[in-house]
């Protein structure tokens, strides 16, 4: 199982800008509801959830991430966007959401039955855990970029 | 053969971390020879799924006292402070 089965091509913005973290999951929540991966319900959902249970994890290196996501009742099929930004955004920690994170990767998980696609996560935590293909994938200009820089982590 | 200690997983939806988070735990315990039970929910199900508990790991903030010890970490997603996590685990679960 690699990150590439799940990551949806066109729901993919790299070096995006944007002035806080609800535009993030926004602009990836409509880019899954345009590739018809998710319901129309799904970003107020997502917006709604992150308001409530944050998901902002700081990371070992310079840059780190989000991981939005919500109920499965918002989601059609399971996918993954992805978004890396120019400039950080503000996400709360996961553990301590009083706690801000100024996070330049983020990754909208469209999960459709708890504990199902969990392969999604577990590969997403081998990507975070892995400073080199982070760096990869910020640097990444389009998708054959992030597309050799996940292939390249994995043997 | 000794008892086997439950974990209580806990994240904010229970649809994916608190998952990947309890199979990485019996992962690693499991190849230091240590058995346990895993069991997951979510952080505002905690309460009522406290009953035969033995230790409680979650990535969000849970309501105090719940009676057994209570580790919040992120270890699992992020790989930061994992080996001192797993060691507190284990020290918890007297393994």
């Amino acid at each position: 199982m690699n990150i590439l089965d799940f990551l949806v091509p066109g729901s993919v913005a790299l070096h995006f800008t944007a002035t806080d973290s609800k535009e993030v999951i926004t602009h990836l929540g409509k880019l899954l509801l345009d590739a018809g991966y998710v319901r129309e319900t799904f970003v107020e959902a997502a917006l709604d959830r992150e308001s409530r249970l944050p998901t902002g994890l700081p990371l070992s290196g310079e840059v780190n991430a989000a991981i939005p996501h919500t109920e499965v009742e918002h989601v059609l099929k399971p996918g993954l966007a992805m978004a890396t930004l120019s400039k950080p955004v503000t996400f709360q920690n996961m553990v301590s959401p009083g706690e801000a994170v100024p996070c330049r990767l983020v990754f909208v998980m469209a999960l459709d039955q708890p504990k199902a696609q969990i392969e999604m996560l577990q590969e997403i935590a081998v990507i975070l855990q892995n400073p080199a293909i982070i760096k990869r994938l910020m640097a990444a200009g389009d998708f054959e970029d992030i597309r050799a820089a996940f292939s390249n982590g994995h043997s | 053969m000794p008892m086997r200690k439950t974990i209580l997983v806990a994240c904010g939806t229970a649809v994916a971390t608190s998952t990947v988070v309890a199979k990485s735990i019996e992962e690693i315990l499991r190849d230091r020879g240590m058995d346990v039970i895993t069991r997951q929910c979510k952080a505002s199900e905690v309460p009522s799924m406290i009953t035969g508990v033995d230790l409680v790991v979650t990535t969000t903030p849970l309501p105090g006292n719940l009676g057994v010890p209570v580790i919040q970490t992120l270890a699992f997603l992020t790989g930061i402070g994992k080996e001192a996590v797993i060691e507190q685990i284990i020290q918890a679960l007297k393994l």
